[in-house]
C-alpha cells in the first residue's frame, strides 16, 4: 500500500477527549495552516458532556478552498484510548497515524496499511513538567509541534501565532513555545521524511477571516442596534447571547458613567424569554433572543401573538438534531416548518437563511430592519455547524453610513399635527400599519394591544368581516415580505443546464465543490441558493426554468422542498430530494454521489468515484 | 354589564388635579365584566390612585395576562398604552418593557389563575429580579373567564358553586411574594376602597416589585357560603394590620405622631407612607416576621390586610443590570452602533 502524498489538499482529525484542553492546541494548528496563506474547513465534533466523553476536531486543509466537510482521514491524532478502534478504522487507506507511543501498543490493534508517527508524548511531558495540569495541557502543544514538521510548516509563523494568542497573559508565552519546539525536534529527530502531506505556502487565504457564526451573529447584533436580549441556555445557541454579552462589553458601555447601553437578563425558561423580547420591542427597543429547536417548540403561543398583534422580534434559532432533545451536539436544519408556521391558527413567518458566519453577521443586522419595518417577528435560521465552528469568510462589512429603519413609527409630531392614527390602520397600502410607542403623547396615539380578535382600531372586536379584513392585511404584508428579504443567489452552471439545484444555509459550502466536480464532468446543473422566506418571485422563475430540480436539505423530510411546493404550488413531481440528516455537516461526495444515484449518468457517476 | 360613566363632556364642576385632568381623563371604555365584579372595583380605585396621584396617563403601562382580570386594563386609563399578552406571561412582556424604557410606570394586571397557576414560575422570577412594577392579582379563587374551576388559591376544603370541594393546598401569594424578594408586599379587599387607594399609590411611588394581592370576590362563580373568597367571608374574616397614608413628596408631614402606634416610611421618589399601627407589634420592615405573622393569622381562619412589607432602599432590576439612566429605546445608530472603522479592526482580530 503506497502511503497517500498530498500537498494542501488533505484531512487532519484530532481525537481527543472532552475537557482535556486539546482545543485551543488544535485551534492553533488550523489557524497555522491559514498563516501560510492556505484555506482550512475546521469542525468540531463534541458530546452533550462537559468532560470525559470523546470530542473530535476535524480540520480539511484545501489548497482550493473548500470549504465543506470532505469526508475521510488522512491523518488522525489519536489521543483518546477509547475511541482508538473507532478512529483507526476511519482513517483513509495509506494514511497517517500520529498517537502516544509512552506505553507498548500490540501489533494487533494497527492497521497494516497506515504509517506510523508515534511520538511518546507522555513521556516528554512527565520529564519536562511535575504539575499534573501542565503534563496534561502541553501534550496538546507537543503533538501541534510534532505536526508542524511532519507537515513541513512555518514554524516561525506558528510562533508568532503563539506570541498573538497570549498577548494578555505574556508568561504563558515562553512554556508554550518550549512545549511546541520539544514536538517539533522530536519528530525532526525520530520522524523525518516519514509524512506524505504537505502543507506549501499559498496566497488563498487573503484578507478573510476565520470566525464562528455565533460570535459573528452576536456582534452584528450589537451592529444592528439590539439593546435587550433575553435568553435561556440551550446547545448550540449559548455562545450567540456569550458573544453579545461580551462585544457589548467592549462596545456599548458609557466610558464616562460605565453604565450599560445593553440590559441583558438570563430568563427562567424559553417562554419568558421570548415574553421579555416582545415586551421591549413593542416599547421601541430592538430586542432578540437565541435558542434551539426545543426552545422555539415552547415560544409558539408568543410567536404567533407577535404575528398577530404586529409586534416586532428578531429570534436566532441555532439548529440541532431533532426531534425532542435530539442530538444537542449535532447539526440539522429540521425546524424550517416548525419556524415558518409556528404558533396556533393561521400564522406565518419570515426566516433568513445565512450560508456562514459573514452572512449571520450580516443578517443578523438585517433582521432588526425587517422585524421594525415589517412589525412582526423574524427568524434567523443558523444552526450548529454554523454557530459553533470557526468558518474562512469575507471580512464583515458595514456601510459607514447606513443608517436602521426603525419602520413606521409616528412621533409625537405628528399625533399633534393631527394624523390619523389607527394601529392597524392600512394608510400606504403595504399592508403596514403605523404604531405608536408607549408614552408618545399626553391625550394621541393610545391604542391596547391583544391577540384577541381587533379592527384597524386596535378595538375588540368578533366581527367576522372585521376578523377577515385583518387576516387578509396579514396575508397582504407577507406579500410586501417579498421583496423586502435578501433575494436567492444564483449559480449558473459552465454550459445550459435541464437540471436545477436549489439550497440553503450551511449545506452551501458542500453545494459549491459538489456542482464545481459535477461541471468539470460535464453534469451541469444550475443552482440557486435560498436565502429567506417568504419565497421572492425569482425561486419560481427558477424552478419553472428547468425540467427538474435537486434540494439539498439537512432534514429528513424535505421540508424546504415541502414549503416551496406549498407556497409556490408547484407540482412535487419536479423536485428531486437530496437528504442528508445524521447530524454531520453534509460533503460534496454526499451530495455528488446522491445526484449521480438519482441521474445516473456516466458523468456523474465518474464525478462520484 | 357594570359602567364606569363616561360622558363625553365633563362637567365644568369637576374638580381636577394638578395636570389639569379629571377623574374622568383616568378612565377607560366601558367594562364588559358581571355586574358587581370585584375586579371593576380595583379598576376605580386605580383611576382614583393615578388621579390623586397626579400622573400623566401616558406615561403609564398596563400590561396583562388573560382571564375577567387581565382584561381590566382596557377599562382604566383609557390614555395609556396597554398589553393584554397571553395567560401567564405578563411579568416577562412586562419585564421586557421595562429593560427597553425605565423612565414609565409599569402596572401589571393579573388573576389567581394567570398568576398562581399557569404564569407561577413568572409571577416568582420578576419578584426576584426586583422588576421596578406594581403587580396586581385580582385573586378571587376561581377562573372566571372560563367559569369557575378553581384556582390555586382556593382554600383547602371550600366548596365551589357546584358543590365540588377543594382538596388540594392554596397558594398564598402575599407569602410567596414575600419569600421571592418582592420589596414590597400589601394584600387587600375590593370593596374596601379606604385601605386599597392608599396602598396602591404607595406601590406606585415604590421603586421596585410592589405585589399587590387583593381578594376581589367573583360574584358569579365564587361569593356563596363556603368560598372563603367571597364579600361575607373577607368582612368577617379581615384583619387589618395597620392603615396607611400616602403623602407625596413635596408635602411636608406635619403630622405629629405616638411612638409604638405610627411609623413613617420615606420612599425613592422622596414620598412618604404614614403606617398608623392597629397591631403595635407589626412591623413592616420585618421579612421574616411578615411571613410568621401572615401564616399564624391563616391558621387562625383570618385574611390580613395592609402593608405586610417594604424596603424602601432595595435596589430595582435597572440597578442590577447598570443600565444608562436614558431609556434604552431613545437611542440611535449613533449611540449604539460600533461603525464601520471599528469593523476593520475587528476583522484584523480574526486573522
Ligand atoms: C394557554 C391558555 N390556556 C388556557 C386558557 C383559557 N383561560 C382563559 S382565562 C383562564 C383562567 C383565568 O383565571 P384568572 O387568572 O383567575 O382570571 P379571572 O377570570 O378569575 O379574573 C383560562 C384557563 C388560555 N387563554 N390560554
Ligand atoms: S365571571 Fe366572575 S370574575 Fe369574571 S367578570 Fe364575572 S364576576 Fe368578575
Ligand atoms: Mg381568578
Amino acid at each position: 500500500m503506497q502511503p497517500i502524498s498530498a500537498v494542501n489538499d488533505f484531512v487532519v482529525k484530532f481525537a481527543n477527549v472532552n475537557g482535556s484542553g486539546s482545543a485551543s492546541a488544535n485551534e492553533l494548528f488550523a489557524r497555522s495552516v491559514l498563516r501560510m496563506g492556505v484555506p482550512v474547513a475546521s469542525r468540531n465534533i463534541f458530546p452533550s458532556n462537559i468532560q470525559g466523553l470523546p470530542t473530535w476536531y476535524e480540520v480539511r486543509v484545501s489548497g482550493d478552498g473548500w470549504l465543506g466537510r470532505r469526508g475521510g482521514v488522512d491523518l488522525m491524532v489519536a489521543m483518546n484510548p477509547q475511541t482508538w478502534d473507532k478512529d483507526l478504522a476511519e482513517i483513509d487507506k495509506g494514511g497517517y497515524l500520529l498517537y502516544d507511543s509512552t506505553k507498548p501498543i500490540p501489533a494487533s490493534r494497527f492497521r497494516k496499511d497506515l504509517t506510523l508517527l508515534p511520538v511518546p508524548l507522555t513521556d516528554i511531558c512527565n520529564h519536562a513538567y511535575s504539575d499534573p495540569r501542565q503534563r496534561q495541557l502541553f501534550k496538546n502543544i507537543i503533538y501541534v509541534g510534532v505536526l508542524v514538521f511532519a507537515l513541513d510548516m512555518d514554524l516561525a509563523a506558528v510562533k508568532w501565532l503563539i506570541a498573538e494568542q497570549f498577548e494578555s497573559k505574556k508568561k504563558l508565552i515562553a512554556p508554550n513555545l518550549q512545549a511546541l519546539d520539544f514536538g517539533y525536534d522530536y519528530a525532526r529527530e525520530h520522524l523525518l521524511g516519514i509524512c506524505g502531506l504537505k502543507v506549501k505556502r499559498q496566497d488563498k487565504v487573503g484578507d478573510r477571516i476565520f470566525i464562528g457564526g455565533n460570535d459573528a451573529a452576536g456582534l452584528g447584533a450589537v451592529y444592528g442596534g439590539a439593546t435587550v436580549c433575553a435568553w435561556y441556555p440551550i446547545t448550540p445557541s449559548t455562545s450567540l447571547a456569550e458573544a453579545f454579552t461580551k462585544h457589548c462589553k467592549r462596545f456599548r458601555v458609557d466610558p464616562a458613567t460605565k453604565k450599560n447601553k445593553f440590559a441583558i437578563l438570563q430568563a427562567e425558561d424559553e417562554i419568558a424569554a421570548i415574553g421579555m423580547v416582545l415586551g421591549a420591542n413593542w416599547n421601541g427597543a430592538r430586542a432578540f433572543t437565541a435558542t434551539s429547536g426545543p426552545g422555539i417548540s415552547l415560544m409558539q403561543e408568543l410567536f404567533g401573538f407577535s404575528y398577530y398583534a404586529e409586534i416586532p422580534a428578531v429570534v436566532f434559532d441555532i439548529q440541532r438534531g431533532g426531534p425532542s432533545t435530539g442530538m444537542p451536539t449535532r447539526t440539522q436544519q429540521s425546524d424550517l416548518m416548525l419556524a415558518a408556521y409556528s404558533g396556533h391558527g393561521d400564522t406565518k413567518h419570515v426566516l433568513l437563511f445565512p450560508e456562514d458566519p459573514r452572512e449571520a453577521f450580516e443578517f443578523a443586522a438585517a433582521a432588526f430592519d425587517l422585524a421594525e419595518r415589517l412589525q412582526t417577528l423574524v427568524l434567523v435560521m443558523m444552526d450548529l455547524d454554523i454557530g459553533m465552528n470557526d468558518w474562512l469568510c469575507k471580512p464583515l462589512a458595514w456601510d459607514k453610513d447606513r443608517k436602521y429603519d426603525r419602520g413606521k413609527v409616528m412621533t409625537a409630531e405628528e399625533l399633534e399635527a393631527g394624523k390619523e392614527f389607527g394601529r392597524y390602520l392600512d394608510v400606504d397600502g403595504d399592508a403596514i400599519p403605523y404604531r405608536t410607542l408607549p408614552g408618545t403623547h399626553p391625550t394621541k396615539g393610545a391604542y391596547f394591544t391583544r391577540g384577541s380578535s381587533h379592527d384597524r382600531y386596535a378595538r375588540y372586536s368578533e366581527d367576522g368581516g372585521v376578523y377577515v379584513e385583518v387576516m387578509q392585511r396579514l396575508l397582504q404584508k407577507f406579500e410586501t415580505a417579498k421583496s423586502l428579504v435578501p433575494k436567492p443567489v444564483l449559480h449558473k452552471a459552465k454550459e445550459p443546464a435541464k437540471f436545477g439545484a436549489i439550497y440553503f444555509g450551511s449545506t452551501s459550502a458542500a453545494m459549491g465543490e459538489a456542482l464545481a466536480a459535477l461541471d468539470d464532468h460535464g453534469l451541469h446543473i444550475d443552482a440557486l441558493r435560498v436565502r429567506a422566506f417568504p419565497f421572492s418571485e425569482e425561486v419560481v422563475e427558477f424552478i419553472n426554468a428547468h425540467e427538474q430540480i435537486f434540494v439539498v436539505e439537512q432534514n429528513r423530510d424535505a421540508q424546504l422542498q415541502k414549503m416551496i411546493v406549498n407556497e409556490c404550488a408547484i407540482d412535487p413531481a419536479r423536485f428531486i430530494s437530496i437528504l442528508h440528516y445524521d447530524g454531520t455537516p453534509v460533503t460534496a461526495r454526499f451530495i455528488i454521489k446522491a445526484i449521480a444515484d438519482r441521474v445516473n449518468v456516466g458523468k456523474a457517476r465518474e464525478a462520484a468515484e | 354589564m357594570t359602567y364606569i360613566a363616561k360622558p363625553k363632556l365633563h362637567h365644568p364642576g369637576l374638580p381636577t388635579n394638578k395636570l389639569g385632568f379629571t377623574r374622568r381623563d383616568y378612565e377607560g371604555r366601558i367594562s364588559t365584566l358581571c355586574a358587581g365584579c370585584g375586579h371593576d372595583s380595583i379598576s376605580a380605585a386605580l383611576v382614583q390612585a393615578c388621579f390623586e396621584l397626579d400622573i400623566a396617563p401616558h406615561r403609564v403601562a398596563k400590561l396583562s395576562g388573560i382571564g375577567c382580570s387581565s382584561k381590566t386594563p382596557d377599562y382604566f386609563l383609557g390614555q395609556s398604552h396597554g398589553f393584554n399578552s397571553v395567560h401567564g406571561r405578563m411579568p416577562s412582556v412586562l419585564t421586557g418593557a421595562s429593560m427597553a424604557n425605565r423612565d414609565l410606570i409599569y402596572l401589571g394586571v393579573s388573576g389567581d389563575g394567570d398568576s398562581a397557576s399557569i404564569g407561577f414560575g413568572q409571577f416568582a422570577h420578576c419578584m426576584r429580579r426586583g422588576v421596578n412594577m406594581v403587580y396586581i392579582c385580582e385573586n378571587n379563587g376561581v377562573y372566571g373567564l372560563t367559569k369557575g374551576q378553581f384556582s390555586a388559591t382556593a382554600d383547602k376544603g371550600s366548596k365551589a358553586k357546584g358543590g365540588a370541594v377543594n382538596s388540594d393546598s392554596a397558594i398564598d401569594l402575599a407569602s410567596l411574594a414575600l419569600l421571592m424578594g418582592a420589596s414590597f408586599v400589601a394584600r387587600s379587599f375590593s370593596g374596601d376602597k379606604k385601605q386599597l387607594v392608599p396602598l396602591i399609590k404607595a406601590a406606585i411611588a415604590h421603586k421596585g416589585s410592589a405585589v399587590l394581592d387583593v381578594i376581589s370576590p367573583c360574584v358569579t362563580f365564587n361569593n356563596h357560603a363556603g368560598s372563603t373568597k367571597s364579600f361575607d367571608f373577607v368582612r368577617d374574616h379581615n384583619e387589618a394590620v395597620n392603615k396607611l397614608d400616602f403623602v407625596p413628596p413635596e408635602k411636608e408631614i406635619t403630622v405629629d405622631y405616638e411612638p409604638g402606634t405610627t411609623e413613617v416610611v420615606r420612599q425613592h421618589d422622596g414620598s412618604f407612607l404614614k403606617l398608623a399601627k392597629l397591631h403595635s407589634d407589626y412591623d413592616p420592615s420585618d421579612r421574616v416576621a411578615a411571613l410568621t405573622y401572615l401564616q399564624e393569622r391563616a391558621a387562625a381562619g383570618e385574611v390580613v390586610t395592609g402593608l405586610l412589607y417594604i424596603d424602601a432602599t432595595a435596589p430595582d432590576l435597572h440597578e442590577h443590570l447598570g443600565t444608562v439612566d436614558a431609556p434604552l429605546n431613545r437611542m440611535n445608530e449613533k449611540e449604539l452602533c460600533p461603525g464601520a472603522d471599528m469593523l476593520e479592526t475587528i476583522n484584523a482580530e480574526y486573522r
